[in-house]
Order: C-alpha cells, then structure tokens, then sequence
C-alpha cells in the first residue's frame, strides 16, 4: 500500500509541475500559438488534479472542453483575427503596465492565499466516490440550480454577441 | 531483479501498456494491408503482391522502411512543437483502450463516465493536428489543419447527440452498462438514425473519404502531414487508424450489442472474438465508402453538418427522451 500512496503523491507533484510548467509557458513564450499551448498544458494538468481528487468526469470534461475546444477557438482567432503590430505591443509594455500588472498578480495571489488559509476546511468523513453521474446531475438541478441556469445565460450572450459581430462583418463587406 | 517487491498494479500497467502499443501497431499493420488490397480490388487492380503471398508482408517492408527514414525538420518550422505533435496525436490514442469493454471480463477499467473518457480523449487529435499544421510554416499545412479543425469542431455537435440519445435509454454512461442494458435487443434497432448520424460524424472526425478534405491529396499535397517524413509522419498514420478502431468500437458497444453474440467454439474467448469481428466490420465499411465516394466539397461538408445531421440528431435525441418518459418500461 505504501508504494500506491508513494506513487499518488508523485502524480499530485508531477500534475502540479504541468500545470506551473504550461502556465510558464503560456505567458513566457514569444509566439502567442506557443502560448495557446502553454495553456493547453497547464490545463491538462489542472485535469490531472481533478483526477487525483477523485472526479474523474470533471477531468474528462476539463479536457474535453478546455482543451478539445476553447484552446481550439482561441487559436482560430489568432488566425483569423488581425497581426499584432510591434509599435501596439511597445504601448502596451511600458514600465507603469507592467507595475500594475504585478501589483494585481500579487493582490489576487494575495487575496486567494488568505481565503485559503482563513478558511476552516471539513475534511470529509468518509470518502465515498460519490462523483457518480447521477450524483452530478441531481445536484446540478437541485442545489445548484440557479448556477447552472446562470451559465446557459452566459452562454446565450456569447451566441448573441457572436452573430452580431458576424453581422457587422457581413455589413462591412457588403458596403 | 526480484520483481515480486513491486507493487502489482504497477508491473499490471506495465505488461498492459506493452500489450496496448504492440495491439496499436497490429492494428494499423491490418488496416493498412486491408485499405491497399480493398483499394485494389474495388479498382479492379490486385493491389500489393511482391511482399509475401498475396502481399501480405508488405507493411512490415513500409515499417521497416519508415523507421529507417530520416527525419526532416525544415528550417523555418517552429521546431519544439513541429516534434511535439506526432506524440501528441500518439500518446492519447493509448489511453482510449482503458475502457473499451473487449468482453465480458476484458476491460482495464470500468469507469461510471466510460464514454466520456473515449470522447475526451478522441478530442486531444485536434489539438494535435492543429500544432502539426501550424508549425510546420506550409500554407498547404496550415490549411489542411484548419479544414481538419472547423471540421471536428462541426461533427463532434451531431456525434454527441446521437450518443446521448442511446445514453438516455442505457441510464448510464459506463461502456460496461451500456452493453449489458442492450440485452435482448441492440441498440441499433431502436436507434437507427442514430447510429447512422453516428457513423457519418465519425467518418468526417477521422478524417476519412468522403470527408478528408483535411489531407485531400489533389489539392493540398497532403495537408497537415505535408512536412512530416518517417517514424513522425507514421505516428500520425497510427493515431488515425486507432481513431478509426475507436470510433468502430464505440459504435460496437453502443449499437451492436458490444460483446454479445452467438457463443463460438472456444467459450471463453468467444465474447472477445466477437467484439472484434464486429469492430472489423465496421471498419471494412469505413474503407469500402473510402474507395466508393468521391471527396465532398467543403461548403458541402458544413452544411450537410450544420442542416441536416445537428437538426436530425436534436429531433432524434427529443423523441428518444419523450418516448423514454412515457414508456419507461418498453425503453
């Protein structure tokens, strides 16, 4: 038994170093195609870890959503979307941005460190499995209805801004 | 060594992962001689004959060959993830097989989210030949990747709503379940439409003539694959025909009842025997639409998807809850 826990512990290690690995890579890299597939990475590892915690449907729908889709979507709009000019990229690199940028890393790293710390966690008693499917789906439409209902919303606004931003395209074209 | 202070699982994982890769290499050893010789004889020409009797050693020569070829990286490529992308479209497709249900007591794994797992990992392909066309700086590349994308993304809509509708009558998703709840009659029967929106997205998500416009040879040289030579451009071989494995076998268990058949001479194999006999089936009606239909277009392609399978697959997919509701006794 010793040598399972040994190996589950390597994976937690190894799952984390994915997904610090990737998110390096995703704001490090030169090309931003690289850094879509930084955070791809970092993404599979964050899958890893719903793993390792024991729901495995979260992992898969991890990947097949964040990375079998939205990383699919962003690097379409990279190829659809306009070239980055380098004088636009130099506005935005100044030395007064990149202050704001670290002062907010450090207040939302900050902030999520003390709600970790502050909070009193219920370890649970007995650790049954229970992320079945008809476990997910009852409380989906039970406790967490409104949440669940909010995000068709979400979703519905992107369909919306999606076709009218098509449509200004198309009138764009047109004229 | 004593290996007996290792824990089992592991040398478990060990002998099966072995066991996996040796099948994947079979698999597309098989498949690529059926696809030539069916080739041939749909074109009234004998196919490969030199190799072996009847040719049948031919893939083993190409292996061969494959591996001895050198592997060119051009010059303007981007160069880590030019390399990364065969593995990426490799190592997923290893991971499928941990719960494919073969038989009765055949199966790694049974996961209660069984299908989901397959589709999940079926989708990482796409990142794979997205990162294969990007990097290797190629318009014919690039636009085979972007074809192959805008495709995936498209038939992956039709193919999970024609699989929920068959979740929705099984009440699970577990591989293991779904076989065992198609007792006396399969799937199939019940769910025709389905199983047909099925096939069809799972031909154009591997892919596959009608729908390889991703590789269409008369127009992009070979689309993503264009710069890959080699054992690179032959991991890319092998994943897409374990994709095809996967998708039959997914029908398999989903429509044909999985294991189930007729009990054959050697009882205890018989479950396994079966199983692969219907996946192969299946994947001889994949090659024989290849060499029958020509390539569509791709207006064509998008829309076929857009207005006919998505509509037909929602109307499948209400029906089937209705009916399920209604009747919970017959379903």
């Amino acid at each position: 038994m010793f040598a399972y826990k040994c190996i589950a512990e390597a994976l937690f290690v190894f799952f984390i170093a994915v997904t610090f690995t990737g998110g390096y890579f995703a704001v490090r890299a030169k090309y931003i195609m690289h850094a879509v597939m930084g955070l791809a990475v970092s993404l599979l590892g964050i899958a890893g870890l719903y793993f390792h915690l024991g729901s495995p449907f979260l992992a898969m729908m991890q990947v097949l959503i964040y990375v079998g889709a939205v990383c699919i979507i962003i690097a379409f709009g990279i190829m659809v979307g306009p070239k980055p000019q380098a004088d636009e990229e130099k506005r935005v690199l100044g030395k007064r941005n990149a202050l704001l940028a670290g002062a907010a890393c450090l207040l939302g790293f900050g902030l999520l460190t003390v709600t970790v710390v502050q909070a009193t966690w219920v370890p649970a008693t007995v650790k049954t499995g229970d992320m079945t499917v008809r476990f997910l789906g009852e409380s989906l439409l039970n406790q967490f209805c409104l949440s669940f209902e909010l995000i068709s919303v979400i979703l519905l606004t992107a369909i919306i801004g999606a076709l009218i931003i098509a449509n200004i395209g198309k009138e764009e074209a047109e004229s | 060594m004593d290996i007996s202070i290792l824990p089992p699982e592991l040398i478990r994982i060990v002998i099966s992962a072995v066991i996996i890769i040796a099948f994947v290499f079979l698999n597309a050893m098989v498949l690529g001689y059926a696809e030539r010789k069916l080739a041939g004889y749909i074109m009234r020409r004998p196919g490969p004959m030199e190799v072996g009797p009847q040719g049948i050693l031919q893939l083993m020569i190409d292996g061969v060959k494959l591996i001895g070829k050198q592997l060119i990286v051009p010059k303007e490529s981007g160069h880590a993830l030019f390399r990364i992308a065969p593995l990426l479209a490799f190592i997923p497709v290893g991971l499928a097989f941990v719960v494919i249900p073969f038989s009765d007591k055949l199966q790694a794994r049974d996961l209660d989210v069984g299908l989901v797992f397959m589709l999940a990992i079926m989708s990482v392909n796409v990142v794979a030949v997205l990162v294969a066309g990007w990097s290797s700086n190629n318009k014919y590349s690039l636009f085979g990747a972007i074809r192959s994308v805008a495709q995936n993304v498209a038939y992956e809509i039709p193919m999970l709503l024609s699989l929920l509708s068959v979740v929705l009558m099984a009440n699970t998703l577990s591989l293991k379940g779904i076989v065992l709840a198609q007792h006396p009659v399969w799937y199939v029967v019940c769910q025709p439409l389905a199983f047909i929106i099925y096939f069809v997205a799972g031909l154009a998500e591997t892919n596959r003539a009608p729908f390889d416009l991703p590789e269409a040879e008369s127009e992009l040289t070979a689309g993503f694959h264009t710069e890959y030579s080699g054992m690179s451009f032959s991991l890319f071989i092998l994943a897409e025909y374990t994709n095809m494995f996967f998708v039959c076998s997914i029908a398999v268990v989903l429509f044909l009842g999985g294991w189930s058949g007729i009990p054959l001479p050697f009882y205890a194999y018989s479950g396994g025997i079966w199983f692969l006999l219907k996946v192969y089936a299946l994947l001889f009606v994949m090659i024989w639409v290849r060499w029958t239909y020509p390539r569509v277009r791709f207006d064509q392609l998008l829309n076929f998807c857009w207005k006919y399978l998505i509509p037909f697959s929602l109307v499948n997919l209400m029906l089937t809850a209705i009916l399920v509701k209604l009747w919970p006794v017959v379903f």
